[in-house]
C-alpha cells in the first residue's frame, strides 16, 4: 500500500469540534443554574437539596461534568504541548491530568447519586 | 544554503524582562492568554474546590449551614471565590467571542479589538456584580 493517506485521521478536527460543542453545553447549563439559583434565593438547604434530587438536574449536571472532562482534557493537553518540551515530563503531566479529570467525574457521580 | 541558514542559531529576545516589559500584547492577545490562564485555573484548583463545596453543602443540613455561615465568610475563601468568579466569567465571555470568530463574526481588526474590550469589561463587571452579591 503506497497510497496510504497520512493525514486525515481527523484527531485535530474531532478535538476542535468537541471543544466547541462541550463549550456550548456548559454555557447553557451555567446560564440555567444561575437563573434557577437567582429565582430561588435566598437559598435554603431544602431547596438546594430538592434541586439536585430531580432526575433532570442530576442528568444535566452529569452531562456538564462529562463536557467539562472532555473540554478540560483538550485544553490542558494543548497547554502542555505548548510549554512542556521534555517528552517524559509532558507524558507524566498528561497522565496526571487524565487521572485528575477522571476523579472529578467519579466524585461528581458520587455527589449526585448518594 | 537553506540548510546552513536553518542550522544558524538565531537570537531569541525572550528574556524575562523582555516578556514583562518590552513585548506588548495587543488587546485580543491579552484576551487569549487570559482565556488560557483562567482555563488552567478552572481545571485546577477551582473544579476540585467547587466539587468540595457541592459535596459538603448537599451532604447534610449541618454541612450546608457550615459552608454558608462559616466557611464562605472567611476572607481568604471570599477572595478565592472572587478569583473563581472572574476566571469563570472571563473564560465564558472570551469563549463566546472565540465561537463567534469561528463563525467569521467580527474578524475585522476594529471589531476584533472592540469585542476584546467588551469581553474584558463585561467579565469584570459580572465579577463585580456577583462579588457584591457574595459580600
Amino acid at each position: 500500500m503506497v497510497n496510504r493517506v497520512i493525514t486525515g485521521a481527523h484527531y485535530g478536527m474531532r478535538d476542535w469540534l468537541a471543544q466547541r460543542i462541550t463549550a456550548v453545553i456548559m454555557a447553557a447549563y451555567s446560564l440555567i443554574v444561575v437563573v434557577v439559583v437567582t429565582l430561588n434565593s435566598p437559598l435554603k438547604y431544602e431547596g438546594w437539596k430538592a434541586l439536585f434530587s430531580q432526575g433532570a438536574m442530576r442528568v444535566a449536571t452529569l452531562i456538564f461534568a462529562l463536557s467539562l472532562a472532555w473540554h478540560a482534557w483538550v485544553g490542558v493537553r494543548d497547554i502542555l504541548m505548548d510549554y512542556i518540551k521534555l517528552d517524559g515530563l509532558r507524558l507524566a503531566l498528561q497522565v496526571l491530568t487524565l487521572l485528575l479529570i477522571a476523579s472529578y467525574v467519579g466524585w461528581t457521580i458520587q455527589v449526585l447519586w448518594r | 544554503m537553506s540548510s546552513a541558514s536553518a542550522k544558524k542559531l538565531r537570537p531569541k529576545y525572550l528574556s524575562l524582562p523582555a516578556l514583562l516589559f518590552e513585548i506588548r500584547l495587543p488587546l485580543p492577545g491579552w484576551i487569549s492568554i487570559l482565556h488560557r490562564i483562567s482555563g488552567a485555573l478552572l481545571v485546577f484548583p477551582f473544579a476540585a474546590w467547587l466539587l468540595y463545596l457541592l459535596d459538603s453543602s448537599l451532604a447534610s443540613e449541618a454541612g450546608f449551614e457550615r459552608i454558608r455561615t462559616h466557611y464562605l465568610q472567611l476572607p481568604l475563601v471570599k477572595l478565592g471565590l472572587l478569583v473563581f468568579i472572574w476566571a469563570y466569567c472571563h473564560h465564558f465571555c472570551a469563549g463566546v467571542r472565540f465561537l463567534l470568530l469561528d463563525l467569521n463574526r467580527g474578524i475585522e481588526l476594529r471589531q476584533a479589538r472592540f469585542s476584546s474590550f467588551i469581553v474584558l469589561f463585561v467579565s469584570l463587571a459580572l465579577t463585580a456584580y456577583f462579588g457584591a452579591k457574595l459580600w
